[in-house]
């Protein structure tokens, strides 16, 4: 009676196989890469590595980047690229901390972080999809204007948050279970962004229009509209991340979040996501980044030159790019 | 000079040339005539360099020569003017006609030399007022015709072929086209010229070879004597079958398209018809004629003036719009235009509806699932497995795909282009199937096909195109192919 039924599931299940273990394999090298370099940091510093103390510190040290990493993948994903992620971090972090906006207590600055962020990704992304402008030049534009504004609204000065908004702050030194709330917002930030892209209408969007955007336009898809949205979204993840440094650091500044776009880009192509848009994963993403925050981490423990870090990093998106384009001809053929 | 002899060249699934004949002698015109899929531009490719026969053998100037690469072919002097023409936008003319072979000492570029010699080339083909200096992406289109002919000459072609020259060009471009190809021939240079259009062949050509379903049906016919019955029913007595499902026993509801005055300046002018609910009407014209065009314009993906009335009411803006007023299309180029590659057959198959599986953004995927597989056994598309990746699934079940995507979401019209592009022969005759399934659920369809018997064959009611017109509306049943064939290439309404 109950064999036929059995068949079927175990056919549905041999069926669905490979792409399921095609899904784990692609993160299983990142895993293996982070198992590497967590034994690396074992036999080198095993009184310092593994302590909890140095796994928050790895953590928040990730937490903001990894904020902006979530965006990035969603407009790389659909096609696109932000460069002016880290610019538009520091705007958001000097608009909220003016004198002016602390006036009105942490959830404004926070609120104001936000929108600056989603109001700068809107312009990029307006003029992307409506003014048609290459991505690069348009967040490469918005990326000079960002920082520019920033120095301006400053005067180049480090704008400290003011002891009435302490409890900004308060989300890097309260710790829930040992850890700083900031890495909980980090979490929060990432699990949004996996169910947006995987289990929505818009997360499905930005694979049609990054993989094939004519088709996706002929289905009835309206492209330009979710491209802007995507720089938005991106712009979004900016103003959180604002927020994040403005705790970390007790400061807004125009010199925060600098060359953060290119950390934030190397950590989405490690994790397996195509520049060429259509494909790509957020746990990919964040587990480049980790690989490239627990790098930091080995080089200042082990009191290593931070030039050859860079050299690491460099080796390391290199590898990982070749071993993807591998793996994809494999799947290919 | 060229004799080429039982060429064979296998693509999976298709024998695109099946035992080609072709005979070219020095000094003149050779047409090359044929349906779309007979094989005309795969033969041009073999001799080109960029396909390799699998049998067969290609002799030219007495020898016997097998072109392993484009830049073999251009070495033993043939060239290929494609019909999208190959230039490099951004550099010069002169730049452009010695692309590849630039007169250099030490990987410097003698630039002099390369304008002179540019300037010789242009002079030898009567356009000296080109400048070598000028860039390519300003000229018009018959002066970059022009820079490729000079192109093949700096390589001194013995054997140029033309693929469709005269598409992109004007009245007056044509005339002074077939000019440079008498002065070339004149000078011994052999041409293979390509084009649908009979009248342009017998002003130019010297002699004809028709090509049908991958073979030659005759050689070396002349060009001019050779009645146009004789030519087109060369062209269209068929080997291969076409089984459509029997017409009639569908009745036709209320009007659900209707298009009125549609015009886009220089593509199509003036065109007016309407589909009802259940029927199929048929486009049928040659590449350029517009028909893919006003599809595109019906779908709200061209601009266009003129009214396009879905259910009596103005469709909505662009493609958004017709979406959702109940519009679908199936694209001519499937891969390029329909298909997210990397993504299941499920994620394709619902992209055109989504917001009808999500709530509040929310995708249901179970009931995504559970619908893909509905159509997937519907339309029996193999393997039976929508969590696949689209890419390994062969055309003809790609293309059932694109079909189930526009089976959800409640359509009122279907638009499709060359729905059988690139399908064999097996999986036409269940797409042919799955057309009329659609019309007998009441669902208009406007289609597009090259292929005469297949418009002839599935659509109800059938419109001629030629040259951005209709000159010809009828009932399908009262036309056969020869006399659409003859309306599309002569001109001539019935």
């Amino acid at each position: 009676m109950s064999e036929p039924t059995t068949d079927r599931r175990a056919a549905g299940v041999a069926a669905l196989a490979p792409a399921r273990r095609l899904g784990e394999m692609r993160h299983l090298g990142l895993l293996v890469a982070l198992a590497i370099l967590v034994v690396i940091g074992l036999v080198t510093r095993p009184e310092n590595f593994a302590t909890a103390s140095n796994l928050v510190s790895i953590l928040s040290l990730a937490a903001t980047i990894g904020v902006i990493t979530v965006g990035a993948t969603f407009v790389i994903i659909g096609g696109g690229i932000d460069l002016s992620v880290g610019a538009v971090m520091a705007l958001a972090s000097v608009w909220a901390t003016t004198l002016a906006t602390q006036a009105y207590g942490p959830w404004v600055m926070a609120i104001c972080a936000i929108l600056v962020g989603t109001g700068a990704g809107l312009v990029s992304g307006w003029l992307i999809a409506y003014g048609r402008l290459v991505p690069f030049i348009a967040t490469l534009a918005m990326l000079v204007a960002a920082r520019g504004l920033a120095q301006r609204m400053s005067d180049r000065r480090t704008q400290l948050v003011q002891p009435e908004n302490a409890a900004l702050v308060d989300l890097s030194t309260t710790r829930v279970l040992g850890v700083p709330l900031l890495v909980y917002i980090f979490a929060l930030v990432v699990a949004l962004g996996w169910v947006v892209l995987n289990r929505t209408t818009f997360g499905r969007r930005t694979y049609a229009v990054g993989g094939n955007p004519e088709a996706a336009r002929l289905a009835g898809i309206d492209v330009r509209r979710h491209t802007m949205l995507l720089y938005a979204l991106s712009g979004l993840c900016c103003g959180i991340a604002a927020i994040l440094i403005m705790a970390r650091t007790t400061t807004g500044s125009s010199t925060h979040g600098d060359l953060y776009e290119l950390d934030a880009i190397a950590a989405v192509i490690i994790g397996g996501t195509l520049l060429t848009g259509g494909r790509g994963t957020i746990i990919g993403s964040i587990l480049g980044l980790l690989i490239f925050t627990l790098i930091t981490n080995l080089f200042i423990l082990n009191g290593l030159d931070t030039s050859d870090q860079l050299i690491a990093k460099g080796l390391i998106i290199v590898v990982a790019v070749l071993l993807q384009r591998r793996n994809l001809k494999e799947r290919s053929t | 000079m060229l004799v080429i002899k039982g060429i064979v060249k296998q693509f999976p699934g298709v024998r695109a040339l099946d035992g080609v004949d072709l005979d070219v002698r020095a000094g003149e015109v050779h047409c090359l005539l044929g349906q779309n899929g007979a094989g005309k531009s795969t033969l041009i490719k073999v001799l080109a360099g960029a396909h390799q026969p699998d049998e067969g053998t290609i002799v030219f100037n007495g020898e016997q020569v097998r072109p392993a690469s484009p830049i073999d072919a251009i070495r033993l002097g043939i060239a290929t003017i494609y019909q999208e023409l190959d230039l490099v936008d951004g550099l010069s003319v002169a730049e452009n006609i010695f692309l590849g072979h630039e007169p250099a000492k030490l990987g410097f570029v003698n630039r002099a030399a390369a304008g002179k010699a540019a300037r010789e080339v242009l002079e030898r083909l009567g356009h000296g007022e080109i400048r070598p200096s000028a860039e390519v992406g300003r000229l018009s289109p018959a002066a970059k015709q022009v820079v490729s002919m000079a192109r093949a000459l700096s390589h001194d072609a013995r054997l140029i072929i033309m693929d469709e020259p005269s598409a992109a060009l004007a009245h007056d471009e044509v005339a002074n086209l077939f000019r440079i190809i008498r002065e070339l021939t004149a000078q011994g240079v052999a041409v293979v010229y390509i084009s649908h259009r009979l009248e342009e062949i017998r002003e130019i050509g010297d002699r004809v070879t028709v090509l049908k379903d991958g073979r030659t049906v005759a050689v070396g016919l002349a060009a001019r004597d050779t009645p146009t019955t004789q030519i087109v029913s060369l062209m269209t007595g068929r080997n291969v079958e076409y089984v459509f499902p029997p017409r009639g026993g569908r009745t036709f509801g209320e009007e659900v398209l209707r298009v009125e005055n549609l015009t886009a300046p220089g593509v199509f002018s003036d065109v007016s018809f309407s589909v009802r609910a259940g029927e199929i009407v048929g486009l049928a014209g040659l590449v350029g004629s517009g028909r893919s065009e006003i599809l595109e314009a019906v779908y709200g993906a061209r601009s266009a003036t003129g009214r396009v009335l879905l259910d009596g009411r103005p469709a909505g803006r662009g493609v958004v719009g017709a979406v959702r007023r109940g519009m679908g299309l199936a694209p001519e180029e499937r891969k390029a235009q329909a298909l997210l590659l990397d993504q299941s057959v499920t994620a394709n198959i619902t992209l055109g509806s989504l917001p009808g599986f999500a709530r509040f953004g929310w995708l249901d995927r179970k009931r995504e699932r559970a619908e893909a597989k509905r159509l997937s056994e519907m339309l029996d598309i193999r393997p039976p497995d929508p969590e696949r990746p689209i890419r390994t699934l062969s055309g003809g079940n790609q293309q059932k795909a694109v079909l189930a995507r526009w089976l959800l979401g409640g359509r009122k019209l279907l638009l499709l282009d060359e729905p059988t592009r690139g399908v064999d022969v097996g999986a036409r005759a269940e797409l042919y199937a799955v057309i009329h399934d659609l019309a007998e659920r009441g669902i208009g369809v406007l289609l597009v096909s090259s292929e005469v018997p297949e418009v002839l064959g599935l659509a109800d009611r059938v419109l001629v195109l030629r040259e951005g017109s209709v000159i010809h509306e009828g009932d399908a049943a009262e036309l056969d192919e020869h006399r659409v064939l003859d309306m599309i290439m002569n001109g001539r309404a019935a």
